[in-house]
């Protein structure tokens, strides 16, 4: 055998064992009967398909994937002139790249953690507002929609600013310099020019932000408290209090579905997928 | 506009950074309600006498560390694999990988767990928890170290070749050297994506092998406590000198 055949062995070893034997087995498991004590049980059935089509599921995936496309609008118009700022940075990039980056290194748990503590009754933002006498009673801002969208903004944000950087760094600037003296404003450059050109890293940003908040789990369930059931939520309640791993795994499967889908139809046409 | 952006710029950093800074400072507060009173260390003093958190603190450390030379080695030598001659399947599996829902992975882990340790007789623990972490962070080293690998020529292994060199000593004399400081930020990317990990981490772990961000969890669902600013603080900083390191071997 060749060295690269060896080198990749274990490789393959976690292809075949920790990757698609998984996935093989929700496959499975999501064609199954649920077992009375969880678990599953036989015959084969699709019954778990159909229930998707639950009014009360649909709505949760109605959702999960409008906070997931909110939260990428919201990261993207915040994220591009972040990005824009940097790239025209005339020194301290690297400072600034940093500085984006860091939250990145952080602990996620930790950074949504954050959150809890300063929007709770008692928390640092209604504590100042109390303080100052703006309101005289706290305000509900915690476990609600709101909160889950901060949290996801929040945690995703340095995936939608790197690319768009990334992008714009490498854009001629000779190209809006030409659209300025043929009189476009600086709006207009930015609008005309600008924006059209770093549609490669506005499309890997996206999807970068976007894929994990359609599976998120941790935010909601921390900032919605429960409240805003997403669909990482629902696949986590079926394997654990539900007792119905047959739906859990129909779920599963849809969710692996919709990601394979998006990253395959958003970046196959970019040579450089994540920039 | 250059005057806006620069504005604009100012208050995207604190939106960025002010919630952990604010966390931290907290976290010396001598009272438990989000009240400034006096400088104080009662936090951190109950960290150590909480049992749950070291034993959650000993249990991530031996799984990070354990995950972390694992899957170094086995991103290291299949990044170099396919620097030799790609392969579809397995380069595309591995992003795959990494865009999967980590929920999707702890409950798919799982139910692999499951079913295979009924026959073999074992149970959850800290050895599916480190099974699994070798699993999600192999694919994060292999993007590092291919990385770095793009910056290597193929010419210098086919030199040595042609001087005599075999296959093992080419790869071990000539590009693993040029590859270290990317093993060293494959292995500390694989470190905090262990330390961090709470999903996947909570679905396949056993009684006995409670990690930290799984007790901090928990005790941020009974409500926020300055305890837990206390700990995140020194996570942050933990990280924060990680990073550090990282650069400084970057640069070098």
């Amino acid at each position: 055998m060749k060295l690269r055949s060896w080198f990749l062995l274990p490789a393959w070893l976690w292809l075949v064992v920790l990757f698609a034997a998984p996935f093989a087995i929700v496959l499975a498991y999501s064609f199954l009967t649920r077992g009375v004590y969880g678990g599953i049980e036989m015959p084969w059935t699709a019954e778990s398909y159909g229930r998707l089509f639950d009014p009360l599921y649909l709505e949760i995936l109605l959702r999960s994937f409008a906070i997931a496309l909110a939260a990428t609008a919201l990261c993207l118009v915040l994220a591009f002139p972040a990005a824009l700022f940097i790239a025209r940075a005339p020194r301290h990039k690297n400072l600034y790249l940093q500085l984006v980056m860091l939250p990145f290194w952080t602990s996620f748990l930790v950074r949504t953690y954050a959150w809890l503590f300063l929007l709770r009754d008692t928390g640092l933002v209604n504590t100042v507002l109390q303080a100052l006498g703006i309101i005289h009673a706290p305000l509900p801002l915690l476990y609600n929609d709101g909160a889950v969208l901060l949290g996801l903004v929040y945690g995703y944000l340095p995936f939608m600013v790197l690319p768009i950087y990334a992008t714009l760094e490498r854009l001629d600037p000779t190209l809006v310099e030409a659209a300025s003296d043929l009189g476009a404003r600086p709006l207009a450059a930015l609008f005309r020019v600008i924006v059209p050109l770093t549609k490669p890293g506005i499309v890997a940003g996206s999807v970068l932000v976007f894929i994990p908040c359609l599976g998120a789990y941790l935010t909601p369930d921390l900032l919605g408290g429960g409240r805003t059931v997403l669909v990482g939520n629902l696949v986590q309640n079926q394997f654990t209090t539900g007792r119905d791993w047959p739906f859990g795994s129909t779920v599963s499967i849809l969710l692996m579905f919709a990601v394979t889908l998006i990253v395959w139809a958003l970046l196959r046409r970019q040579e450089d997928p994540l920039v | 506009m250059k005057r806006w952006l620069a504005l604009y710029a100012v208050a995207f950093f604190a939106f960025l950074h002010l919630p952990l800074l604010t966390l931290a400072v907290f976290s010396f507060n001598s009272s438990r309600f989000t009240v400034w009173e006096h400088f104080s260390l009662t936090w951190y003093g109950a960290i150590f006498r909480d049992p749950e958190l070291l034993e959650g603190t000993w249990n991530s450390i031996v799984i990070a560390l354990v995950a972390t030379v694992l899957s170094t080695i086995i991103g290291t030598l299949c990044a170099y694999g396919l620097w030799k001659r790609g392969s579809r399947v397995l380069a595309g599996s591995l992003y795959l990988s990494l865009v999967t829902p980590e929920i999707v992975t702890g409950i798919s882990l799982l139910a692999l767990f499951q079913w295979a340790f009924r026959w073999l007789h074992w149970q959850l623990g800290l050895f599916s928890v480190i099974l699994a972490h070798v699993a999600f962070s192999i694919a994060y080293v292999v993007i590092v170290i291919s990385a770095r690998l793009r910056t290597v020529s193929p010419t210098l292994e086919e030199a040595a070749m042609d001087l005599g060199a075999t296959e093992w000593q080419a790869f071990w004399h000539v590009t693993l050297p040029a590859l270290v400081p990317g093993i060293i930020a494959a292995a500390l990317l694989a470190l905090t994506v262990s330390f961090d990990d709470y999903v996947i981490t909570s679905m396949v772990a056993g009684v006995d092998s409670q990690t930290l961000p799984m007790v901090i969890y928990a005790m941020a669902r009974r409500g926020a406590s300055p305890v837990i600013n206390a700990i995140s603080a020194l996570v942050t900083v933990f990280f924060g000198v990680l990073i550090v390191v990282s650069e400084w071997v970057r640069a070098a």
